[in-house]
């Protein structure tokens, strides 16, 4: 796997619908063969866009998409070979299992007997053999989307693309679908390109994932560490829980600085500050901060407990600390012999290393 | 279903759809009470009158009535050689009391649509009976005109004799029943409306084709452009809708005649020369251009409902497969708007099948419909019974189209809205 690179390449790639506002802003992104990569942002953030453009639904207004090393601006949709699932699956209505898995074969003229085989292969690595001659009205919303899936890889594309297929489903199917998407990818080597605005979604399947805002990737890079080192506070508020402390830096070196808020002041890990007297907004994850550590930690402080919500195999914690009303600890409900309880008074303490100071917001 | 079904009972102990019946009944008689106003209003304004019309056709009880003594002693007649003296006697007793009634010239107008000849010979008898002396009427009534001594004038009294005839429908057909009681062709050059007929379908047929040709690109284009463009063609759509049918084809009269701007149009182009005109209306051409237009929204409409739930990412699906822009629209798109087309195609041939109004004005000789003919024995002819005849063949003729299409197709395939 991973052989090429750049097998899709996004080349200073700039979309307008109107002439008057860019929706995708100089993309430059490259995707290796084999890899599952997502782009992940809010609606509106240009990531279908990106793969309408790459399906060829959309022709870029500037710059050029690269697939396996050719220039495909100028290729139309049904010439470029790419697998795709449609938000809504997109199953023709009116066609039996068969018939919609038959469709791409058909079209490439492929025998038959051979065409039989993949479907048949096809269906069993979605888990619906006897399956093929319903039609797709008479199939629950998950096996629908296991069909479309299935016909997006029928006939063998190198690149499959997914528009948020998962998003008509429930919770629980939406889950399971992930893995199952997700061990479909693994075993057959597929590149893809997934697009969703769940993040949990893009963390659980990804190699990669592209983060969007405003036409422009964010930040790409694995889920680890989108979750643990992101660039911005675009990323850190996108991507899972987030603390924020608005200040400006007072002292910077050896990779620390110093942050005055309003009241205090506290020790944080610089990532986007050069000097002093710069604006900041540093963000430290809910799980990064404990109650009365045991360790030594650089930053600690009082906070009142305002709020206590059971969660079931956690405990959130709202506590209002250094002029943050809205700061949330996550305790695990293992260590109940905290005494957490409204209105107490409690000792908060936190690595400066997990608490980065990023880009004002 | 399991074997024994055991009856089902409430807490109360009542059965369980004895309770639900009760509970429904009240709402049942709501919904009843809502609809009886239109049910009201559709009994009286049109199940009954199609009705009698309908009763119409069929219903030959007038001259039955009017010599109710004749029928009854032309019973033993066999109908080889004129009848007797109690038949001649009987006619006379009848037509004395029409004549009192002065109702002899309904009797020859319906004895004249059976047989020409017999208006005068009605007339005359009229005058003659006044001096007819008492007894052996057969020769006072053969001396009145010759044709009242021609077995085939008794013939066609005869023929008048059950109160039920379906002769009006054999007349639609252009044939009769002959003095031998066998159902025949008229003869060729008296035949109309077969050539009416066929015209009707031919013209409706193609109308329905002109229509689905036009209609289908503008309503694929309704259904996908942005909202705001669609909204203004939308109008341009309706926009005839708004406008009465008499102006409207009034306008195609003024568009398609001779000196008028069509044809001016070709003549500026160079198409035809000036002094070679074609003629574009009182013909076939006429009726299509005009029939097209006005009866295309209605296939506009059902397919533009059917198209508007299609959603876009089909095609995009069907293209990403790697069918052709082609093999997408032929394989995915096309299929999905049968239903659509289904509704269209019978909406507008059966309306094109009963027009009326534009065949009739801009139709001429060669243009006009069936439905034209039914207006002119309703209005010209005052022959009602043949109208709701020819009426009623056109409904079987919509009827049996309809059960084509749902053999075909399949009724539950259609989609107006």
């Amino acid at each position: 796997m991973a052989s090429k690179k750049d097998f899709v390449k996004f080349d200073k790639v700039d979309k307008s619908y109107d002439g008057k506002v860019l929706v995708v802003k100089d993309l430059q992104l490259d995707i290796a063969e084999g890899e599952f990569i997502t782009m992940l942002g809010p609606s509106g953030s240009g990531k279908t866009t990106c793969l309408m453009m790459l399906a060829g639904f959309e022709t870029p207004t500037n710059g050029e998409i690269y697939l396996d090393g050719k220039a495909i601006s100028s290729i139309p949709p049904h010439k470029r070979g790419i697998g795709m699932v449609f938000q809504n699956y997109a199953l023709f209505p009116h066609m039996t299992v068969y018939e919609n898995l038959a469709f791409p074969l058909r079209v490439r003229k492929i025998p038959k007997d051979e065409a039989d085989k993949k479907i048949d292969k096809a269906l069993s690595m979605v888990s619906l053999q006897g399956f093929a001659a319903r039609m797709p009205g008479q199939l629950s919303g998950g096996q629908q989307q296991r069909v479309a899936v299935a016909r997006s890889l029928v006939f063998d594309p190198q690149l499959v693309l997914m528009d948020e297929p998962l998003g008509a489903l429930d919770k629980n199917l939406r889950e399971s679908m992930q893995y199952e998407i997700k061990h479909i990818h693994e075993s057959i080597g597929v590149t893809v390109v997934y697009v969703t605005h769940d993040q949990s979604e893009a963390l659980t399947m990804s190699n990669r994932i592209a983060v969007f805002n405003d036409g422009k990737v964010q930040q790409l890079s694995s889920p680890d560490e989108l979750y643990e080192k992101p660039v911005n506070s675009f990323v850190a508020e996108f991507i899972g829980e987030n603390n924020t402390f608005g200040g400006e830096v007072s002292d910077i070196s050896e990779g620390k600085c110093k942050v005055k808020l309003a009241n205090a002041e506290i020790i944080a890990n610089p990532i986007s500050v050069k000097g002093k007297g710069e604006r900041t907004t540093v963000s430290l994850r809910p799980e990064r901060a404990l109650i009365n550590p045991s360790t030594k930690m650089d930053n600690l402080h009082k906070g009142k407990i305002e709020e206590v919500i059971y969660h079931g195999d956690h405990t959130r914690v709202r506590i209002n600390l250094l002029g943050n009303p809205e700061f949330i600890l996550k305790v695990p409900n293992s260590s109940s012999n905290l005494d957490i309880k409204l209105g107490n008074e409690i000792k908060i303490g936190w690595n400066s290393d997990d608490a980065r100071a990023l880009d004002p917001k | 279903m399991s074997s024994e079904t055991k009856q089902i009972l409430t807490t109360d102990g009542i059965p369980l759809e004895v309770s639900l019946k009760k509970a429904e009944k009240k709402n049942k008689i709501k919904a009843f009470l809502l609809v009886a106003p239109l049910l009201f209003f559709l009994i009286i304004t049109y199940v009954f009158p199609i009705g009698d019309m309908l009763f119409r056709s069929v219903d030959d009880k007038m001259v039955t009535q009017m010599l109710p003594k004749t029928f009854k002693a032309m019973e033993n007649w066999d109908g080889q050689e004129l009848p007797d003296e109690e038949v001649f006697a009987a006619f006379h007793e009848d037509f004395i009391k029409l004549v009192e009634d002065k109702r002899e010239g309904k009797l020859s107008t319906q004895l004249n649509y059976t047989k020409n000849g017999f208006k005068s010979i009605i007339k005359k008898l009229r005058r003659a009976s006044k001096k007819f002396e008492e007894g052996n009427y057969k020769e006072q009534i053969m001396a009145v005109h010759k044709r009242w001594a021609d077995v085939e004038y008794w013939r066609a009294i005869q023929r008048r004799a059950p109160e039920f005839t379906g002769q009006k429908y054999l007349k639609g057909m252009d044939m009769y029943v002959n003095e031998e009681g066998k159902i025949v062709s008229v003869e060729e050059d008296r035949r109309i409306h077969r050539v009416l007929w066929l015209r009707t379908l031919e013209i409706a047929f193609f109308v329905t084709v002109f229509c689905f040709l036009m209609a289908y690109p503008i309503a694929h284009l309704l259904a996908t452009l942005p909202m705001k463009y669609s909204n203004l063609l939308m109008i341009c759509v309706l926009l005839p809708f708004w406008t009465s049918l008499l102006v409207r084809t009034a306008s195609w009269m003024i568009l398609l005649q001779q000196q008028g701007i069509v044809n001016d149009f070709f003549v500026g182009i160079g198409l035809v020369a000036d002094d070679n005109r074609p003629e574009m209306m009182y013909n076939k051409t006429g009726s299509y251009v005009a029939m097209t237009q006005i009866l295309l929204p209605f296939m506009v409409l059902p397919l533009y409902s059917v198209m508007k739930t299609i959603s876009p990412s089909l095609m995009r699906a069907g293209k990403s497969l790697g069918g052709t822009p082609f093999v997408a629209f032929w394989k995915v798109y096309f299929p999905l708007t049968i239903p659509g087309i289904g509704a269209g195609c019978l909406l507008v041939f059966i309306l094109a099948i009963g027009y009326y109004i534009t065949p009739a004005l801009v139709g001429g000789a060669s243009g006009t419909l069936i439905s034209n003919q039914i207006a002119f024995h309703m209005k010209s002819t005052l022959d009602w019974s043949f109208a709701s005849a020819m009426g009623l063949m056109l409904l079987s003729g919509v009827l049996v189209i309809y059960w084509l299409y749902n053999k075909i197709v399949g009724i539950d395939n259609i989609k107006l809205g």
